[in-house]
């Protein structure tokens, strides 16, 4: 095993090429950058492109012509970036167009900060682009877990034919921790026999498009789409339990976040509190299961952000009316301490409001 | 049990950000957890720059340090200011007295105030003063072992590792000289 | 009995969408025989991008893909970074590529991207129904400017072979007509052209072609083909603004 010390973009950078990504199309912005920059400098290398696009606009829809002929593409850019992206998110779900789109989250709404956030709960799990779609969203925790989330993405966009979000924030990004990539196995990519090639003279042209005039047909395609999301909820749900068997309050957080409320539940167990914390891994699909199966112990479950308060939608969904579901958040690229998740959580365990 | 949280704070171009990475990988080295956080934005460009440390023998959950260091090493006046409260009690604060001459208020921290720039300068590289900062932690801190500083070396400098290893700890040394420990250096590889 | 004309196989067999006297369907033939005639239909990618142009892929004979507004050039980036051995065209209106997709054209038009790009210049917006287009000349009545562009509050129609000649990464730019069998003919050849520039690696082509609209416009076809050669001929004059030498070589 060999440890080496890397950014958490660096690793997402290096991990997307040992996930045989061959293209990236992205424009600039912080908190990301390094991603790009490692991709420039080593994409080349393996006989693969970067490219700077003019926009984000410009990126998503080389990304749309990338997937369209049959090659691992991906892009990475930040909040407002991913803004400006939506329109072609929604094409590359509709066409069902396999590729990888990394969010650094910063701080929102409008230009907003480049400090870490993750207000981009919504924008990664709803979209912000026209029609139904759903994109599946990763989250990973740590820089190891980038890694091993950003060669599942690849995997799971070929596997289902959908784009695949990688939802990282710029905690995650900048820091350094500890990662390998020795044990990245890969599995054989499917067949895309849908890929555009050129007819050769032998077959009938293909055509890759989303345009449906026809309400009837598109109504059609629309089922067999959700269809397809469905399978992906049914089959695809991550999150991490820690400590959650006799925990009579539950943090609920993601991303980065998570190693912070982690920190909260192990003072509050070196105090004689018993918390614990459920850490979904997918965004979209929602794991609602860990929330519906806690004990009976369970009192409150307390969900923290850095937002004003977007995911606590989905637990509040997840837990459905059975538990009180209370919330803490910090924005604008604040980052909340372990200590103040544990004055929160013994606020709500000695009845105080929530 | 090894739970360090250090702060290291200074210049842009001090060096403060590969002082932490190499604190960062030599913990990685002796196997323990490990974090590094820089403050990145506008701020890299000239004015502060600051990283989180964080080495534990558990695995790190936050990895900024902001209310809890338990060391901050701190190359400048403006840092002094900044993170002289984020020390918990009973911590350490690591001075460049080259560049502050203001006295250190806490009365519940240690203070180690060290000549960084002019140490540097008798190593013969005046922008080693980080070097000398962090031979002065480790001497005081005890968590690391010397070769995993020196393989750290290797690791964050890359091929420049070499030419600047004796200068390095040539300056490490002088930096422990100058906090009254003695450490076992080994001979340059 | 000889035959002196037949369908090319550049084209499907499909019954075109197009109003009387449009001349999309005779651009789309000249893309098909070019390609036919070159022998690239079996290695060719098209861009369709929004317009009335949208579905030319039902009418083209190639593989290919369907665009967002303005975002052709991207997407023909993007498939032709991963297959630069393919032949990769967009077919794009004027209210696409000078309008919604200024920033994408100019920049892969700068960035020299190997492609061939139809841009068919109609003075109108024909699918939403007649509203005005950067391209719309002065005075020209359009359901937005219903008095006529006025050049004070909509400034003079865009002159995008000009503009795009100027930027080094564009080895030909040339603006054809279709408003006459010779006009045509020389349509063909610059199609031809552009697409000979991309097979030699050249960097990017573009050939703008002067149409008409007879529904958008109020016009018969041949009204619409004589309002064409009066009005827009003068202001878009015709022939090569860059020269393929001028491009970068492989």
């Amino acid at each position: 095993m060999t440890m080496t010390l890397m950014k958490g973009n660096e690793a997402l950078a290096l991990a997307a090429i040992r996930g045989g990504c061959t293209h990236f199309f992205g424009y600039p912005i912080t908190p990301q950058n390094e991603i790009p920059e490692f991709l420039a400098r080593e994409l080349p290398k393996i006989g693969g492109v970067f490219i700077q696009a003019e926009s984000e606009i410009g990126a998503v829809n080389m990304l749309y012509g990338a997937a369209a002929v049959g090659c691992r593409v991906m892009t990475s850019s930040s909040s407002p970036g991913l803004a400006l992206m939506q329109e072609g998110i929604s094409l590359l779900a509709a066409a069902e167009m396999p590729c990888v789109i990394v969010n650094v989250m910063r701080g929102g709404p409008g230009i907003g900060g480049i400090q870490p956030s993750q207000a981009d709960y919504f924008q990664m799990t709803r979209g912000g682009g026209n029609g139904d779609y759903r994109v599946p969203a990763l989250a990973p925790a740590t820089v190891q877990e980038s890694v091993s989330m950003m060669v599942q993405a690849f995997e799971m966009a070929d596997c289902y034919r959908t784009p695949v979000f990688i939802v990282s924030d710029g905690m995650l990004g900048q820091m350094m921790e500890p990662v390998e990539f020795d044990n990245i196995e890969l599995k054989e990519p499917p067949e895309k026999e849908w890929k555009l090639t050129g007819h050769g003279n032998v077959r009938k042209p293909k055509t890759i498009k989303t345009l449906m005039l026809d309400p009837a047909r598109l109504e059609a395609r629309n089922f067999e789409l959700q269809e397809k999301f469905q399978k992906i909820a049914a089959a695809e749900c991550s999150w991490e339990e820690y400590l959650i068997d006799d925990a009579v309050l539950v943090f609920t957080a993601y991303g980065s976040t998570a190693r912070i409320a982690r920190n909260a539940v192990d003072q509050l167990r070196e105090e004689g509190f018993a918390a614990g914390l459920i850490r979904p891994r997918t965004l979209w699909p929602f794991p609602d299961k860990p929330f519906q199966q806690l004990a009976s112990r369970c009192q409150t479950v307390l969900c923290v952000e850095m937002s004003c308060g977007q995911m606590v939608d989905d637990v509040r969904l997840a837990v459905n009316g059975k538990l009180p579901v209370a919330f803490y958040g910090r924005c604008g690229g604040m980052i909340p301490s372990p200590e103040e998740l544990v004055a929160k959580a013994k606020n709500i365990m000695k009845g105080g409001r929530q | 049990m090894c739970n360090e949280r250090v702060l290291c704070a200074g210049f842009g171009g001090q060096g403060v950000m590969s002082l932490g990475q190499l604190l960062t990988y030599a913990g990685m080295l002796d196997g323990k957890h490990v974090t590094w956080m820089p403050s990145y934005g506008p701020e890299m460009r000239g004015g502060t720059a600051y990283c989180s440390v964080v080495v534990s023998d558990n695995p790190v959950g936050s990895p900024i340090v902001t209310t809890n260091a338990t060391c901050a090493i701190i190359l400048n006046l403006p840092s002094l200011e900044k993170f002289e409260k984020s020390v918990v009690s009973g911590g350490a604060i690591f001075v460049n007295s080259s560049l502050i001459q203001k006295k250190v208020n806490r009365k519940d921290v240690r203070v180690y105030a060290i000549p960084a720039n002019e140490l540097a300068a008798v190593c013969g590289n005046p922008k080693a003063a980080n070097m000398v900062m962090l031979g002065a932690y480790l001497a005081v801190s005890k968590e690391f072992s010397l070769e995993s500083v020196i393989e750290a070396f290797k690791k964050v400098f890359g091929e420049k590792a070499g030419r600047m290893l004796d200068l390095n700890i040539r300056a490490l040394k002088e930096g422990a000289a100058a906090v009254n420990a003695t450490i076992e250096l080994p001979k340059a590889a | 009995m000889s035959v002196v004309f037949s369908r090319t196989k550049g084209l499907t067999e499909a019954e075109t969408h197009y109003c009387p006297g449009c001349t999309h369907g005779i651009a789309h033939r000249l893309v098909g025989e070019a390609l036919e005639e070159l022998d690239l239909l079996g290695n060719t990618i098209g861009c369709s991008a929004v317009g009335c142009s949208i579905l030319s892929y039902n009418y083209i004979n190639v593989d290919m893909i369907e665009c967002l507004h303005g975002r052709a050039p991207a997407v023909a980036t993007g498939i032709k970074r991963v297959r630069p051995d393919s032949i990769v065209f967009t077919y794009q209106g004027d209210g696409d590529l000078a309008s919604i997709g200024t920033a994408e054209i100019v920049h892969a038009a700068h960035r020299g991207e190997n492609i061939t790009v139809v841009f068919v210049n109609n003075a109108i917006y024909g699918m939403t129904g007649g509203q005005m287009a950067p391209t719309t000349l002065a005075g020209q009545k359009v359901t937005t400017a219903p008095a006529g562009r006025n050049p004070v509050i909509n400034g003079m129609p865009l002159k995008v072979s000009e503009m795009l000649a100027q930027i080094p990464g564009a080895a030909y730019v040339e603006r054809v007509s279709l408003h006459s069998p010779k006009e045509i003919r020389k349509a063909k050849r610059a199609i031809k052209k552009g697409l000979t520039c991309q097979v030699e690696k050249r960097g990017f082509s573009l050939i703008e072609v002067l149409s008409t609209c007879p529904t958008g416009w109020g016009l018969s076809p041949v009204d619409a083909v004589a309002w064409l050669e009066a009005n827009m001929v003068p202001y878009y004059p015709l022939g090569v603004l860059k020269a393929p030498e001028g491009g970068k070589n492989v």
